[in-house]
């Protein structure tokens, strides 16, 4: 007892200002303890390193493209040649990625806000949604590399065939069509997430209100609760969307091989989507000095028109949330 | 309020309806995911079912034994599975727990100060950083890696009688578990940022103002107050942090060295300096073979590995999260 009270007074810190009314910022740290002041250097020294590190990417690649990157090289394909002057520019590469997008979140939204939907609206038996729950957990958590040999399986049986190039009865499982298909696997939970969030921030009163009036619940999900999501799943379709222009592997795997559109026979624009393809991380892959093609310039060039995508649909989240905030919350 | 009211949609809208097929597409979500974790794991069975527990083990070089796996395929002669997964097994334990416990002191130090210490307009200049260091495609980091770090490992901190005295066994490029480790951690620290100042937030105001209250400084509370009870963020944060890292393969591939080998902590801090190949990039260097019954079998084998770590790291880190909301915090 006594020496517990003798050590007591040691372990209390120095006296100092109290804390403001408003829960604020410290003052100073003069009066903390040296090992306190050291942890609140580490922070600043680690929080400005990210910043540091964040700048030191954007501003090296927008040194690099601009030193590199031609306006011809995203109307000139890829050829073959000896320097890296006459190997052409990387257009297929960049329409290969504004294909990928669109057609990959246009299966993962459908498909991500009918399973949010169901999770919060409907959610019956219990057990399912539990299962469900962890199911969408666990696709977030699958390598896409995983996702992408599981790919080559499902688009190599001669039954999904006419999807890629098929020659004598063997499936080549790669084309548009494969890559993504498994891509909106990748976006298909950010998708969920956010228009779970979304549906959730919806206070219940919203609900009885609409059906107080006769609707029914689909109908109010479809005339009052989605379009009041409506920011919450343009969020995690933009997400999805990066997610998916940024993804590598599932690319060299499922669509690569070359840098140049590959279409097979068929309508215009199914011929393209059937065949093989590339796109931008693709390039910059096989661009890098590890890959097949060795141009660091024309990578550099490329990286740069894909940070530049990623910045874009960076900022349009951020507008996006900034309208919904501004537009203000349910009052419950 | 005819044009709102139920009949308009008729049958075809039909509440019953609408629920069952909601329900179908989501069984068939979950159907997905389950044809997906068996089929994997039945094209690499037969690789597991030739080698047992060795699949784990050492013994032979990995490269070596990829390429006769592979040539025993295309041939005549019986199919070839000897596999032994130990040097890859090695450098992804090595590259993963590096990145993971480098950002997680990194993450933890900025979350704190995300949420409690940085001034206004620092927090508003974080936040987006943070977002965007999460959202660069991993082969930008990979490009930047290759054509920046690694040729500095490799010219200025790598010293000659270094490279000599390992000469015969591999070349000391500057493609190194250092560059990888660094590179990968990166990557994973901006996700696990924003899961811990996520959680940190979530923490009641009462019970810091509890303990300013008793005069204990705007540090010490925040470390032992806010940051304790935010336990289960910062193990999910870094759970889910160790599932993306063990799945990275196009970054790794092109910066890791790719060549079958295990550094030997053992030889000093050099091993730092030496490459290795994970199991991820693995698969993607040896993507072409797929053709071959008995590489293909052997990618899946290691595939199966790289889908059981994830999905257990992802699944335990969703548990965590749910645990916490108990306590009413959300994350």
């Amino acid at each position: 007892m006594d020496s517990s009270l003798a050590t007591r007074p040691a372990e209390i810190p120095p006296t100092q200002s109290p804390p403001r009314p408003d829960g604020g910022r410290p003052r100073s740290g003069v009066t903390w303890h040296l090992s306190d002041r050291i942890g609140l250097a580490l922070c600043w020294a680690l929080g400005l390193l990210f910043c540091a590190i964040a700048v030191a990417i954007v501003a090296y690649l927008l040194v690099q493209g601009i030193k590199y990157l031609r306006p011809s090289m995203l109307v000139t394909p890829a050829s073959a040649g000896f320097s890296q002057s006459e190997t052409g520019g990387f257009s297929d590469a960049f329409f290969g990625t504004l294909i990928v997008a669109v057609m990959g979140i246009s299966i993962a939204l459908p498909i991500g806000i009918g399973v949010a939907v169901w999770l919060v609206e409907y959610g019956r038996p219990t057990a399912l949604a539990r299962v469900t729950e962890s199911t969408i957990e666990a696709i977030a958590g699958i390598p896409s590399i995983v996702l992408a040999l599981f790919g080559t399986v499902i688009f190599s049986s001669t039954t999904l065939g006419f999807l890629s190039r098929t020659s004598e009865g063997i499936v080549f499982g790669r084309s548009f069509f494969a890559a993504s298909a498994m891509l909106s696997l990748v976006a298909l939970p950010l998708v969920v997430a956010s228009t779970r969030e979304g549906l959730s921030a919806i206070p219940q009163h919203v609900r009885e209100a609409s059906y107080a009036v006769g609707k029914t619940k689909i109908a109010t999900t479809r005339r009052i609760l989605l379009p009041a999501s409506r920011p919450q799943v343009a969020t995690g379709a933009m997400l999805g969307l990066g997610r998916i222009i940024g993804d590598t592997a599932i690319i060299v795997v499922l669509l690569g091989a070359t840098q140049n559109f590959a279409p097979v026979g068929g309508a215009f624009p199914l011929n393209y989507l059937r065949g093989a393809g590339t796109t931008l991380t693709n390039f910059v892959y096989e661009a890098s000095p590890t890959g097949n093609l060795d141009q660091p310039q024309k990578a550099y060039a490329a990286a740069f028109v894909l940070l530049l995508m990623v910045l874009a649909l960076n900022a349009a989240v951020d507008i996006v949330h900034r309208r919904a905030r501004k537009a203000g919350t349910w009052s419950s | 309020m005819e044009e709102y009211g139920p009949e308009e949609y008729g049958p075809r809208w039909s509440d019953q309806r609408a629920e069952q097929m909601l329900g179908a597409l989501v069984c068939t979500v979950v159907g997905l995911l389950l044809a997906l974790i068996v089929t994997v794991l039945v094209r690499a069975w037969p690789s597991f079912a030739h080698n047992g527990l060795s699949w784990f083990g050492s013994g032979g070089n990995v490269d070596e034994q990829i390429n006769l796996i592979y040539l025993s395929g295309l041939g005549a002669e019986p199919d070839v599975y000897t596999f032994h997964a130990w040097q890859l097994l090695w450098s992804t334990f090595l590259i993963t727990g590096g990145a993971v416990l480098l950002a997680l002191f990194c993450s933890l130090f900025v979350a704190v100060f995300l949420v409690e210490f940085a001034p206004e307009w620092m927090s508003n200049v974080l936040a987006p950083v943070v977002r965007f260091l999460a959202s660069v495609p991993s082969v930008i980091y990979g490009l930047l890696g290759v054509l920046v770090l690694v040729p500095f490992i490799g010219n200025h901190l790598v010293t000659e009688p270094q490279k000599a005295s390992v000469a015969g066994v591999v070349s000391l490029s500057g493609s190194s578990l250092l560059a990888a480790v660094l590179i990968l951690a990166l990557m994973i620290a901006p996700l696990m940022t924003s899961i811990f100042s996520d959680g940190l937030r979530s923490v009641r105001p009462g019970w810091l103002e509890g303990s300013l209250a008793l005069g204990i400084n705007r540090w010490r509370t925040t470390w032992k107050v806010r940051v304790r009870t935010a336990r289960p963020a910062i193990v999910a944060g870094t759970v889910l942090a160790t599932a993306r890292a063990i799945g990275e393969a196009v970054m790794l591939a092109m910066i890791s060295g790719s060549v079958a080998f295990a550094p030997n902590p053992a030889d000093g801090l050099i091993f730092l300096y030496e490459p290795s190949r994970p199991l991820a990039p693995t698969i993607v260097k040896n993507i072409d073979l797929l053709g071959s019954k008995p590489a293909n079998a052997t990618l899946f084998s290691i595939a199966a590995v790289l889908l059981f770590s994830a999905a257990m790291f992802s699944l335990t880190g969703w548990a965590t999260r749910r645990a916490m909301r108990k306590y009413g915090a959300t994350a």
